[in-house]
């Protein structure tokens, strides 16, 4: 045999195993979100229809207000963990890390122990106040179930572009006579532009799209993952849900597309 | 006197961000073992509750360790080979293949999941089996698979090593079994790593695809947030806990050694 149809036969058990499970089925979703009453017009839906647009904008607010918080809390969790050396530090970045491989749904679980009818914050605030503080199957809820799962991810790429980051920079900007706030503001920040920007659409992307913390804290949120799960399986109304997991799929798609073409490095959501 | 005051600003936010992030995790651990949490860990320390959960759900871990472990095989065989494909052909085309592959990870679990029951949720037998299941994950994680592997082409010379051996007369084949896959290993093995967490863990497309008797670990948890004591909840928890943190753990230590090579 050849070395090129060798290399042929490599690629063939992997070109089988996406074109039979994921090109024809990504193919027969998109052709299934035409096929309603309304036809291809059925993919205006999410934007016309007064309802999928109130959910649509939920979810990307949602979504932006978890990326700029998580970014928030990651970078000064993450600069502080990679400049200082003290004891116990390593046990620290465990416990900051080790919530990346759970699940969806365990996420939301650790959020109705924090904030559930039985959560300890409720309990804090009935001691402190006398008022039971339960908020974890409102939209809050869900807000700190997507931090809960991205503040994690966002740590490691913020560790890793600061330790790449030139510290002769910095300390040329404080020789020339710079506050500590203008070296981190024109000095450091803009320095970890791309680790923001990369991590930023890992986070937004994973939250736009994440659904098992949505269906444990579930009830009354409305969220796009949420808003396709019971079109499918309540309303068995298949033409919406195809036609809007191809909007949702295409955003995340796109969001993340956008950063890796800023950062240049392989970006991906999970969760 | 300004840097001490940053510097224990800083750490204390850190250790609010760490609790918030580890607190919930050992509530769920400390519930999971506890007779009754309403009461508090005075009300004593009991395994009833992994035992229950053990009876109820022993089914749901079995067949996740089925799944991730077959995943595993079906991205071995697919991934590998094509990872090696992808490298020695480094062309326009190879990166598109890569692109493409790449997709599902990109995508919502739940979209893929209604592309597959769209299409072959009327199969019936292949729709009740645990393999439609596999099939998703199969999709799902084969990109980390294939990254991981090409990751470590990139950095030993593989296309060298291949010619050489080829110039010495070996054939295609054997030059992949002795000579491509050896030298692939670290990358096989940090890919496997991974393949198991993700399947062991995956929800949103497992949800979808799931019939009532072929349910994973995720699905059974989800279960149980829904429909039991919040003990028995928490003991499940526990055990998706012991199952998981040694992978992540030899995660961990892998990368660091990488680091320090």
């Amino acid at each position: 045999m050849s070395h090129r149809s060798f290399v042929g036969l490599c690629l063939l058990p992997l070109a089988v195993v996406t074109a039979a499970f994921f090109l024809l089925p990504m193919a027969r979703l998109i052709a299934t979100g035409a096929e309603g009453p309304q036809g291809l017009a059925g993919y205006l839906a999410i934007l016309v229809e007064p309802r999928y647009r109130a959910t649509l904008i939920n979810t990307v607010l949602l979504a932006t207000a978890t990326t700029l918080v998580t970014l928030i809390v990651a970078t000064i969790v993450g600069m502080f963990l990679q400049r200082h050396r003290f004891p116990g530090r390593s046990i620290l970045i465990a416990m900051l890390t080790f919530p990346l491989a759970f699940p969806g749904v365990v996420v939301g679980f650790m959020i109705i122990l924090l904030a559930g009818r039985q959560g300890v914050i409720g309990d804090l605030s009935s001691h402190l106040t006398g008022q039971k503080l339960v908020f974890a199957y409102s939209i809050y809820g869900l807000f700190l179930g997507y931090l809960y799962f991205s503040i994690p991810r966002v740590i490691l790429t913020i560790m890793a572009a600061v330790q790449k980051l030139d510290p002769g920079l910095e300390e040329a900007a404080r020789s020339l006579g710079a506050g500590p706030w203008a070296v981190q503001r024109d000095v450091v920040l803009p320095a970890l532009a791309p680790a923001f920007v990369a991590s930023g659409a890992i986070a937004f992307a994973t939250a736009m799209g994440a659904f098992g913390t949505a269906f444990t804290l579930a009830t009354n949120i409305d969220v796009l993952p949420m808003l396709i799960y019971t079109e499918f399986t309540l309303a068995a109304n298949f033409a919406t849900s195809a036609a809007l997991s191809v909007g949702l799929g295409v955003i995340t798609w796109f969001i993340l597309a956008l950063a890796r073409s800023f950062s240049g490095s392989a970006v991906a959501a999970a969760g | 006197m300004r840097d001490r005051l940053l510097f224990t600003g800083q750490l204390l936010f850190t250790l609010l961000v760490a609790a918030f992030l580890v607190v919930p995790a050992g509530l769920s651990i400390a519930a999971g073992v506890t007779v009754n949490y309403f009461r508090g860990i005075a009300s004593g320390v009991t395994l009833e509750w992994v035992a229950q959960v053990w009876e109820l759900y022993a089914g749901t871990i079995l067949l996740s360790y089925v799944i991730a472990l077959a995943t595993l095989a079906v991205t071995l065989l697919a991934g590998v080979p094509a990872a090696y494909a992808l490298h020695v052909r480094s062309g326009k085309i190879s990166r598109m293949i890569e692109e493409l592959i790449t997709l599902p990870v990109a995508i919502p679990g739940l979209a893929l999941a209604l592309a597959l029951l769209l299409t072959y949720g009327g199969a019936s037998e292949f729709r009740r089996s645990w393999l439609f299941i596999l099939v998703g994950h199969v999709i799902f994680t084969i990109p980390f698979m294939v990254r991981s592997v090409m990751a470590v082409f990139a950095t030993v010379d593989v296309k060298t090593l291949d010619e050489g051996a080829a110039s010495l007369g070996a054939s295609p084949w054997r030059r992949f079994r002795d000579v491509i896959v050896p030298n692939a290993v670290p990358g096989i093995l940090a890919g496997s790593l991974m393949v198991v967490t993700l399947s062991l863990g995956e929800f949103n497309l497992t949800w979808m695809l799931h019939t009532p008797l072929t349910k994973t670990l995720p699905i059974g948890l989800a279960d149980s947030y829904a429909s039991m004591r919040l003990e028995v909840a928490s003991a499940y928890t526990l055990i998706f806990f012991i199952m998981i943190i040694p992978l992540l753990v030899a995660m961990q230590l892998f990368a660091d050694g990488k680091q320090t090579r």
